[in-house]
This record gives C-alpha cells, structure tokens and sequence, in this order.
C-alpha cells in the first residue's frame, strides 16, 4: 500500500450501474455455496416424500376410484400444482430471510448500499438469486415427477417455465412486503399460517378449483398458485381453459410481478436513505 | 493540509426530521490528504452529515458537493471515490474475512484478478493474515474494526469516512487502530472521522470542527482549538462533593475560569503548579488535586457548558 491512486482509475461505474445486480447474486451464490448438502437434500427429499405420500398414495386411490382427475393420471394432474408450490416456497425462503437479514439482523443491505450499488439493483439481485435457487429446486423436482412416471408426454415439461413464473411473481411480492414490513418478530410464521397454507390448500392444488365451495374460491382467484396452475396444466395435458380466462391468467401474474418488483424497488431504496 | 485542493464544500447544509433539526446549516471544506474530524456528543448531527456526504440520506436544505458533484444526482459516482467505515460493523456475518473483502470489491465492479491481489495487501495492512478464513462471527471486536476499514480500502477510495472508529473498543484496540489510521494518512488518504473522543480526535485529526445540537460551535487545528478556547493548564481540584460547591466562589476569583462539575472543579491557568501552591497558601486544601495539560474537552466545556460524554 505505497501508493493510493484513488478509485477513479478503478471503478467503472457504467458498468456497476448495468451489472451491480449481478455482484448481489454472486454475494448470494457465496452463501449457497456453504450451503450445498442441506440445499441437495430438501430439494430431493422434499418432492419425493410428496410424491410418495400423496402422488403415488392417494394418488393410487383417486386413479382407482375414477380414473384419475380432468381426464389425466392423478400425478399428471398434480404436478404444475405442485412445481408451482415448490416454486413458491423456495422463492419466498429466499426473499424473506436475505431480506429481513440485508435490512435488520447483519445490516449488509446498507453494506452494499454504501458502494455504487442501488437499492433498486439490491433487490433485483436479491430475487435473481432467489430464483436460480427455485430453478434448481423445480428442475429437481421435476426430474423426479418425471422418474415416477408423472409426465405422460414430452410437454410436460412446460411445467416447469410456468412453475418459475409463480416463483418470480409470488418473490417479487412478497420481496416488496418483507422490505416494508417493520416487525419481524412473527412475520414468517405469520406468512407461512396465514398466507402460505390457505395458499396450498386451496388454489386448486390436490383438486379442481370448481369443486371447492364458492366462499373459498376467491382464495384460488388471488393465488398466483392457482394462475399459473391452471397454465401449467393447459400447457402439460391440455386442460380446457378459455381464451379470455388463459389472458386472465398470464395478466394475473404480470401484474402481480410489476407491483412486487416495483413495490419492492420503492421499499428498498425508501429503507435504505431513512 | 497537504495542498489546497477541495474535496467536500457544505454551504448552510441542513437535515431536519420533522420538527427535529439534526444539522442546523452549517458550512465546512475538506481538503485533498487532511484528517478531518467532526468532534461533539451523541446526537450532535455528526453521523448525519456522514451519511449526506456519502449520499445515503438527502439534505432538507443548503449545498454540498463531494469531488464537485451533488450526492444527491450523483450518488454512485460519488460512492465510487468513498470508503465507508459505519458506526456498526455490518460486515456478513455469514461469509469468512476473506469473502468479506472480495465481494465488497465485486460491490464496485472490480475484476477477479485485481481482487484476489487486494486481498494479500489489506489483509495484511489489517494485520488478518492469520484470520482469513476465519468466520466474520469469530473475530474480536477490534479486528472487526479493522476488517470493515480494509473493505472500505478495497476500491482504492480517495476519502476514507469513518464513523465513531473506536467506540467500544479496548485501549489497546485502539491503539492498534490508529496506528493503522496513521499509515493510511501518511500515504495521502483524506480521512473524515466522527468521534466523541477527545484523545482521538487529537491524535488523529489535523483540523476539526465542534459540533453540538447540529450546530458548528467552532473549527480549527486541535492545537488551535485548545489554545484559542482554554489555557495552557487544568488544575482539577476536589473538596469533597459537600464542599465543592461552597468554595467554588472563593476558586473563581483566583482565575479567570472554573467549571464546577458534580465531582470536582477545573480551575484554568497557564500554570496549574503555581496555582495549587496559591491555594495551599490560602489554607484550600483540596481532597485531590491534578495539574493536566488543558484539551479538547475543556474546549467543548467552554463552548457548551457540557461534557463531551455524558
């Protein structure tokens, strides 16, 4: 250290301001490094205990019962729902901790904050690595839907995309929320209680959103679970939806990702110059 | 100074937060290689100016510019010539000191390569050599301390900013940290620092300003300070705490200043000896008494009628 230059010569701000995002994921893979067999295991043990609890299981029973559900193998039927759920999930895991811990426990938010990186780029970073953490998770999952024989044909896949559609949407939202919300004392349980299970119970996951009375079906009508559900099974087997119910659908969850992402930003930079 | 090139001009800057005025405009400049320091109590606004000038919080009123920038249109240009040291160690706890420095680095975009090479210096500079793989969580205080000062250093910053570098640090923690507080000054870095040390604000700062309730009570070289607000000497006498406050009349005529604080009385002169033989020679025996070189908390004494650490 003989000689200090200053950081003119150093920093390329263009390019942090096009990339600094990125250098927030690369600080969120740092952690996911450390992390690697509890990561492997749930995203493994987690499907396959589903699977063969309720895919196989009751699955069996329903498939003898009636000869599966909407005309497909009850697994068939299941797995967009279930994707979409693991999306879900690993999307908001990987929000909501970084989040609350970037704001309040360790402070790195305002670590970060304190370079030429934005809040906005923050929480951009901040969701871009939350889901290559729901792409690994879902690729997963869907390899051992696929391994039980749940996919009765090659496009079945686009399971898949639409699963990573919920995740970024629900993550987005849920980003924004966790940013403004100011006590964290009961927020995950609270999330998980009353947010997360509803969410699981009844957006059409295990049955058809129609069977379920109507009181409780505005619960499906809210759930991007339910929306990108209803895609997922449209584009794997073909279930019927309508035109204008398919625009719903993808409109749905555009906006429900707009507002999170931009609630998110708006939060972000807010919390960061208080 | 080590010449007069400036970096940070405040014209009546301001913040308030509601009906609360945490700086009270205020003028200043910093100059290319000085110590600057903002001296004053909890509360004084001295953070918050720390905070404008690292353009994390916007001003309610007046000017600033840092490096001929506004921090509040050029935030990241400006961030990119500043090394922030916060109040609070927000380093990643979950990351090891190692990772700690090289992603700060990948914070403002710098390559792989150029990092890795960092790395060796500031871990040695902040004396981790031993601690690099270390988790964040399993450091002392002071190498915390010294972990956050090497992260800010990782971009090569023109200003070095730290906030309260040494609250709760042990003696001997600080000291290692000006030390290396020293070595940075020595090679050209424009520090800026908030203290409510008096010692440190001596031993670190070539110019200071005075700050309380968000206002500027004076600026100057801490030499200058001290020789301009107080005397040579402190004679610090105590009676007792019953008495204190009976012969504090009789004291006050003998110079031309005392302090009576709750435990004892400063008596100001050019000669804290010849003082003390005057008082024995009235028959006031002081309990204790101590003849001090006058400092900076006899400056803020005088200028506010407070202690610096209340």
């Amino acid at each position: 250290m003989d000689k200090r230059i200053g950081s003119l010569s150093l920093v390329n701000i263009e390019r942090v301001k096009s990339r600094g995002a990125l250098a927030v994921v690369e600080s969120r893979v740092l952690i996911f490094l450390k992390y690697i067999p509890a990561l492997i295991s749930t995203a493994v043990a987690n499907p396959f205990l589903y699977l063969v609890a309720v895919g196989i299981g009751v699955g069996k029973l329903i498939n003898a019962h009636s000869g599966g559900v909407d005309g497909v193998k009850y697994l068939t039927f299941l797995a967009p729902a279930l994707l979409s759920t693991a999306a879900i999930q690993n999307a908001m895991d990987e929000v909501v901790f970084p989040t609350l811990e970037g704001f309040k426990w360790n402070k790195s938010f305002f670590a970060m904050n304190a370079t030429p990186i934005s809040g906005k780029q923050i929480a951009n970073g901040v969701l871009l690595a939350a889901m290559s953490r729901v792409l690994f998770s879902v690729v997963v999952y869907g390899t051992i839907i696929f391994l039980f024989g749940g996919f009765s044909s090659a496009r079945a896949w686009f399971a898949i995309p639409t699963a990573l559609v919920a995740g970024a949407a629900f993550g987005a939202f849920i980003m924004g929320i966790t940013a403004w919300t100011k006590n964290d004392d009961n927020f995950f349980m609270v999330l998980n209680r009353f947010i997360m299970m509803p969410l699981f119970l009844f957006s059409g996951t295990f049955y058809q959103l129609s069977s379920i009375p109507i009181y409780l079906r505005w619960i499906g009508w809210l759930s991007p679970l339910w929306h990108t559900t209803e895609l997922g099974r449209f584009l794997t087997y073909g279930h019927h939806i309508s035109v204008v119910m398919f625009f719903v659908h993808c409109g749905f969850l555009i906006a429900m990702f707009t507002f999170g992402i931009t609630f998110a930003h708006r939060q972000f930079e807010r919390r960061l110059s208080k | 100074m080590s010449n007069n090139e400036v970096l940070i001009v405040a014209r009546q800057l301001s913040k308030r937060y509601g009906d609360f005025t945490a700086v009270n405009g205020i003028d200043f400049e910093v100059y290319k290689g000085e110590s600057f320091g903002f001296l004053g109590p909890n509360g004084a606004g001295k953070s918050t100016i720390m905070r404008i000038i690292s353009a994390t919080l916007t001003r309610s009123g007046g000017e600033i510019t840092i490096l001929g920038k506004d921090p509040e249109k050029f935030g990241p240009e400006i961030k990119a010539h500043l090394g922030v040291v916060p109040q609070a160690d927000n380093l990643d706890q979950a990351l090891t000191v190692e990772e700690n420095l090289y992603i700060y680095g990948r914070y403002f975009g710098l390559s792989k390569n150029f990092i890795r090479n960092k790395i060796e210096e500031l871990l040695d500079f902040a004396q981790l050599v031993d601690k690099r793989s270390a988790k964040v969580e399993a450091l002392s205080g002071g190498m915390k301390r010294r972990l956050t000062i090497a992260r800010a250093l990782v971009s090569e910053p023109e200003i070095l900013m730290l906030d309260e570098p040494t609250t709760g640090l042990d003696p001997q923690a600080r000291h290692i940290l000006w030390d290396r507080l020293f070595r940075l000054k020595e090679q050209g870095v424009t520090l800026l620092i908030t203290t409510h040390y008096m010692d440190e604000a001596e031993q670190l700062c070539d110019r200071l300003i005075v700050m309380d309730k968000g206002s500027i009570m004076a600026e100057d070289s801490p030499a200058g300070l001290i020789k301009k607000f107080s005397t040579k000497e402190v004679l610090e006498v105590r009676f007792g705490s019953d008495r204190n406050a009976a012969v504090a009349p009789e004291l006050s005529q003998m110079v031309e200043r005392t302090e009576v604080l709750p435990d004892r009385i400063l008596m100001y002169a050019d000669d804290g000896e010849d003082l003390l033989h005057q008082l024995n020679q009235k028959g006031l025996h002081p309990l204790t008494s101590l003849v001090r070189r006058s400092s900076l908390e006899d400056v803020f004494l005088r200028l506010t009628g407070r202690t610096l650490i209340e």
